[in-house]
């Protein structure tokens, strides 16, 4: 079962002939001859994956292993250069800091994001009048288009004229340059990706809350147990496997972001911002002579460390399923 | 419910001010595109927009109505292919069981961990290549591949739930296989397809890396670029900026009210943002 579908096996009451169930076990391999058939209503997203998803990861492999220029990017035979690209991005004194930026922005905004999320959920889950509505409310900063929030964000945090800054001012405190300064840039975009990020975490644990069944809480209220007892023994056990997809995919999302980072500081100033997902893209595109070649090395690096994400959470789903 | 109504009240009351906190970057943008330009510097900044004007708006109505056209355009596109791409795929995963089927949905997951930008940069590649820079089947091309892979999914997670007995009572009508598709398994997977065209669109609509990489230079610029250019031209009209972000929310909040449950449907089925 796909991590995807045990998801979904979590929500519940919407109704429907459609509704979103677990895939049943395979029916017993009779030779059908719908079998193969199968593949033919398979075939227009395999044409597309192999054209629109495997041929840019191939060009983009490509790209780190040759020694492009302008010229021959337009034209062709473009030397091959081997890891090349590889060791002059190791090699550059920015990679460091970028990777460094990379693991705080992704490790700060998780943390942040799972724990105000987790939260919340378990707020929304004591059913009161309008925590329905409030809770899909809370919904809005994850639907708006990024470029919405991250100049949002930015107006909010400019130096002089921003809210934060004016209400930082009442209780005293000099203005912050959010935005440009090299100390605070960072911590700028990580505020404006958790906001993002909040209302997916919540909606994901409060639908794994609800898979919880309410007669365990009641053999425990029974018991005695006091709500944090209930919530340490109870809910966070329970919870583990849709806490770890939340986190996963938060993970791979959050490796990945890069739209709020570029609006918002272009990873600077003095790529005191910038992640390896910004820094790929000013590699590529951000300058006037292009670098494809370290750009795409750059791309390449923040995919095997999605995938080896990805690996150790399927290893570990894998010792739980044996156990 | 043991609890007295006045507790539950209170509750209600914490939940105003949870969601309130929430949104008010929300309403931070709409005041400010409501804002005077000789307010927009005021100290402390207005937190109403008492003397409120429409400047920003009539900005919007000047100057980005082609982006906001081309934004749907590319949206409406981006529906329709992924629509036609996924659903069959949807069906035959969930109800055909072909072989080398799971294999597939593996790397349908896997796809989804592929970071635009290096997308970006091989569609880049790619279009330069074909000439097809800076139009608009390439950038609808590109933004599909947003939402496949979850389409995918969210179709076969939905379409495994539909009976057997419902199929094999056609076949046994004499339907085929594609008849059986198309007048059985589409119309009783409404709620699917709407779900996946709403995730689509909106995705579509707010996508920056590859308009930016691969419509950039051209007559055809989606509304995330005209906010942009915005930011960039004039840092002072904040204003108009505003404003058009207020616009390009619209479809985010139309998709919110109108299908409010297809909406947390899709964030708990498919679980994925780019």
């Amino acid at each position: 079962m796909t991590p995807t579908t045990r998801i979904s096996t979590t929500t519940r009451g919407h109704g429907g002939a459609a509704e979103a169930a677990p895939p049943g076990p395979p029916a017993p391999r009779t030779r059908r001859p719908g079998r193969w058939l199968a593949w033919g209503f398979l075939a227009p997203t395999v044409v597309y994956l192999l054209a629109f998803y495997a041929y840019p990861l191939y060009r983009n492999v490509e790209l780190s292993l040759r020694e492009y220029t302008v010229r021959s990017f337009v034209q062709g035979g473009a030397p091959f250069a081997g890891l090349d690209n590889y060791r002059t991005v190791l090699a550059d004194p920015a990679f460091w800091p970028t990777l460094a930026h990379t693991l705080i922005f992704t490790g700060a905004s998780l943390v942040f994001q799972f724990s105000i999320g987790m939260a919340l959920a378990l707020f929304f889950r004591q059913h009161f009048p309008l925590s329905g509505t409030l809770r899909a409310l809370i919904l809005v900063p994850w639907l708006l288009p990024l470029i919405v929030s991250a100049s949002t964000w930015s107006w909010l945090l400019n130096s002089d004229s921003g809210l934060v800054n004016a209400a930082l001012g009442v209780v005293g405190i000099d203005p912050v340059n959010w935005l440009t300064s090299p100390t605070w840039s960072l911590t700028s975009v990580i505020i404006a990706n958790i906001w993002i990020g909040i209302p997916f975490n919540l909606v994901v644990l409060y639908s794994g809350l609800q898979a919880i069944p309410v007669e365990v809480y009641e053999a425990s209220a029974l018991d005695g147990a006091t709500g944090w007892q209930r919530f340490w023994s109870i809910t966070f056990p329970l919870l583990r496997p849709v806490s770890a997809i939340t986190l996963l995919l938060g993970l791979i999302y959050t490796l990945k972001v890069f739209d709020i980072i570029w609006i918002m500081t272009r990873g600077g100033p003095t790529g005191s911002s910038a992640t390896l997902a910004t820094w790929s893209y000013r590699l590529g595109f951000g300058n006037l002579l292009p670098e494809f070649g370290p750009g795409a090395a750059v791309g390449n690096l923040l995919i095997v460390m999605a995938l080896v994400a990805g690996l150790v959470y399927i290893r570990s789903q894998r010792r739980q399923h044996l156990r | 419910m043991t609890t007295s109504p006045r507790r539950v009240w209170w509750k209600t009351a914490v939940g105003l001010v949870l969601t309130g906190l929430m949104l008010f970057p929300v309403y931070w943008m709409i005041n400010v595109s409501f804002t005077r330009d000789q307010d927009m510097r005021a100290s402390p900044p207005h937190l109403f927009p008492t003397n409120g004007t429409l400047d920003g708006y009539r900005a919007v109505l000047d100057q980005q109505l082609p982006y906001l056209g081309t934004s749907f355009l590319v949206g409406l596109g981006t529906v329709a292919l992924t629509v036609a791409l996924a659903a069959p795929a949807g069906y035959a995963l969930a109800k055909l069981r072909p072989p080398g089927g799971p294999a597939l949905s593996f790397l349908l997951l896997i796809a989804q961990m592929i970071p635009g930008i290096i997308m970006a940069m091989g569609f880049y590649a790619i279009y330069l290549t074909l000439g097809v820079l800076n139009t608009l089947p390439g950038l609808i091309l590109a933004d599909t591949t947003l939402a496949v892979p979850f389409a995918v999914l969210i179709f076969t997670a939905f379409m495994s739930g539909i009976p057997d007995e419902l199929l094999q009572a056609a076949v046994v009508d004499g339907a085929g296989r594609l008849r059986t598709f198309w007048s059985i398994v589409l119309p009783v997977s409404r709620n699917s397809i709407v779900t996946v065209s709403l995730f689509a669109f909106l995705w579509s609509w707010s996508d920056f890396i590859f308009a930016s990489t691969l419509a950039g230079g051209g007559d055809h610029q989606p509304i995330t670029l005209g906010i942009y250019h915005y930011i960039g031209n004039n840092n002072q009209q904040w204003n108009a900026i505003m404003a058009t972000a207020v616009v390009a929310s619209i479809p985010a909040a139309v998709l919110l009210i109108l299908a409010q449950r297809y909406v947390s449907m899709g964030v708990t089925a498919g679980a994925v943002k780019d």
